[in-house]
């Protein structure tokens, strides 16, 4: 039975947490405003980039001499998995379920015979996943420290990715992250990023015609292909971001939550023992004075 | 008369859209003036300013740098990298894209990247004496 001060010295400190808590959800709701703005505005340019893409895709189809990003090496036996991730834990199931869905691919890729290789982006990510992955694991890169993921941070992976394929360390490429659907939905998500992912997007109907291109349609394609992957990652990066917070919020607020009932719970044990004893010491001193 | 579905698109935002007359744009190979109904091109951008005319009103002119424009039968998109409207490009703005582009040049590795930093560094210039 703990005594009356360590029930007080508890409840202090739950509410102590209680605080920490709700200011963490207050912090992750301004964040997350910012954060879901920049997520929706990168999607036409992206949505618009894979469409684009899927024209010019087949219009190449069955053409021989088609960029590699675009066709593939013709192997399947190497893959790389990119799993992106927030740097910070505190979002509830958010860094845990992307690294599982990286995880069951991982594990199906070995079932098959193939050759795994982790990239891994964001610290928490690579914390999950070198354990038990750490031999898979081919490299890592963090943001820490940044405050708003701009451009610039995914053509730095798009980077490293592009330069592994070139030196031709892997034939797929593939991109985990979490899709922003709302604050309280998020879902992790497998997208094949090299070679590019085409079906599934409809090309515009041209009536017949032909696609002008200028200048070269190889030397376009030699642009666009690194560029669709840059673009690719970072909406990623920025999807992912939007998710971590509406994560955040909601596991903070049930955390809050969760505090509030405790201190209840605690709350009504501290009365109950203070009357108990009140009542005790009464009778000691009724059940003293009747002995005189 | 039939009007022109233009949209402009950059990784941060949706620039414009909507539908408008015709719009210029610099393409790698030359300056053009995209109208209605105009056939299916892919073409790349230099750094420039896109003009969007509507009927009436003033233009829009909309600066961009890295990308690439595609017309179809639905329209045209342009897909660039950066885009500023050129009321919030300055002096200072420009100037800094020139920086970057010279420390691109200096970095360059390969005779192909570094053709291709020097002529962007070019255009920027061009741009600059323009202002």
């Amino acid at each position: 039975m703990p005594s009356l001060k360590d029930l007080r010295n508890r409840i202090a400190s739950v509410k102590a947490t209680r605080k920490i808590t709700k200011a963490m959800q207050m912090v992750a709701a301004a964040k997350l405003r910012r954060a879901q703005e920049a997520a929706v505005a990168a999607r036409p340019y992206s949505d618009r980039m894979a469409a684009v893409l899927a024209n010019l895709a087949s219009a190449m189809q069955g053409q021989a001499g088609a960029p590699m990003l675009l066709a593939g090496t013709g192997r399947q036996d190497t893959h790389l998995l990119i799993v992106a991730t927030a740097e910070r834990g505190l979002c509830g199931g958010f860094n845990s379920s992307i690294a599982k869905l990286a995880r069951e691919h991982a594990d199906r890729l070995v079932r098959e015979g193939k050759t795994v290789k982790i990239m891994t982006v964001g610290k928490k990510g690579n914390d999950a996943l070198k354990r038990l992955y750490g031999q898979y694991i081919v490299d890592t890169k963090d943001f820490r420290g940044v405050r708003q993921m701009s451009f610039a941070q995914a053509q730095d992976v798009a980077g490293i990715v592009l330069k592994m394929y070139e030196m031709g360390a892997f034939d797929v490429a593939t991109l985990f992250f979490s899709e922003f659907k709302s604050v309280i939905s998020q879902k992790p998500t497998a997208l094949r990023l090299i070679p590019a992912q085409v079906e599934g997007v409809k090309p515009a109907d041209l009536g017949g015609a032909v696609y002008e291109v200028e200048p070269e349609e190889t030397e376009i394609l030699a642009d666009l292909l690194p560029r669709n992957v840059a673009v690719q990652i970072f909406r990623a990066l920025l999807e992912n971001a939007a998710s971590e917070q509406g994560a955040r919020m909601s596991a903070m607020d049930s955390a809050t939550r969760n505090a509030g009932d405790m201190i209840n719970r605690l709350s009504i044990k501290y009365n109950r023992q203070r009357q108990a004893q009140i009542t005790k010491e009464l009778i000691e001193i009724i059940s003293g004075a009747e002995a005189l | 008369m039939a009007s022109l579905h233009f949209e402009l698109v950059s990784p941060a935002r949706a620039l414009y859209s909507g539908e408008v007359e015709s719009v210029t744009i610099p393409g790698t190979e030359g300056d053009m003036t995209v109208m209605p109904a105009h056939a299916p091109v892919l073409a790349m951008l230099k750094p420039g300013i896109v003009t969007v005319r509507k009927g009436s009103g003033a233009d829009t002119r909309i600066f961009v740098r890295g990308g690439f424009a595609e017309v179809n039968p639905q329209g045209l998109t342009v897909l660039a990298e950066t885009a500023l409207p050129v009321e919030e490009l300055d002096a200072a703005a420009i100037a800094q894209q020139i920086k970057n582009a010279e420390e691109d040049v200096a970095d360059a590795k390969t005779d192909e990247s570094r053709r291709k930093a020097s002529e962007t560094l070019e255009h920027l210039k061009t741009l600059q004496a323009a202002l």
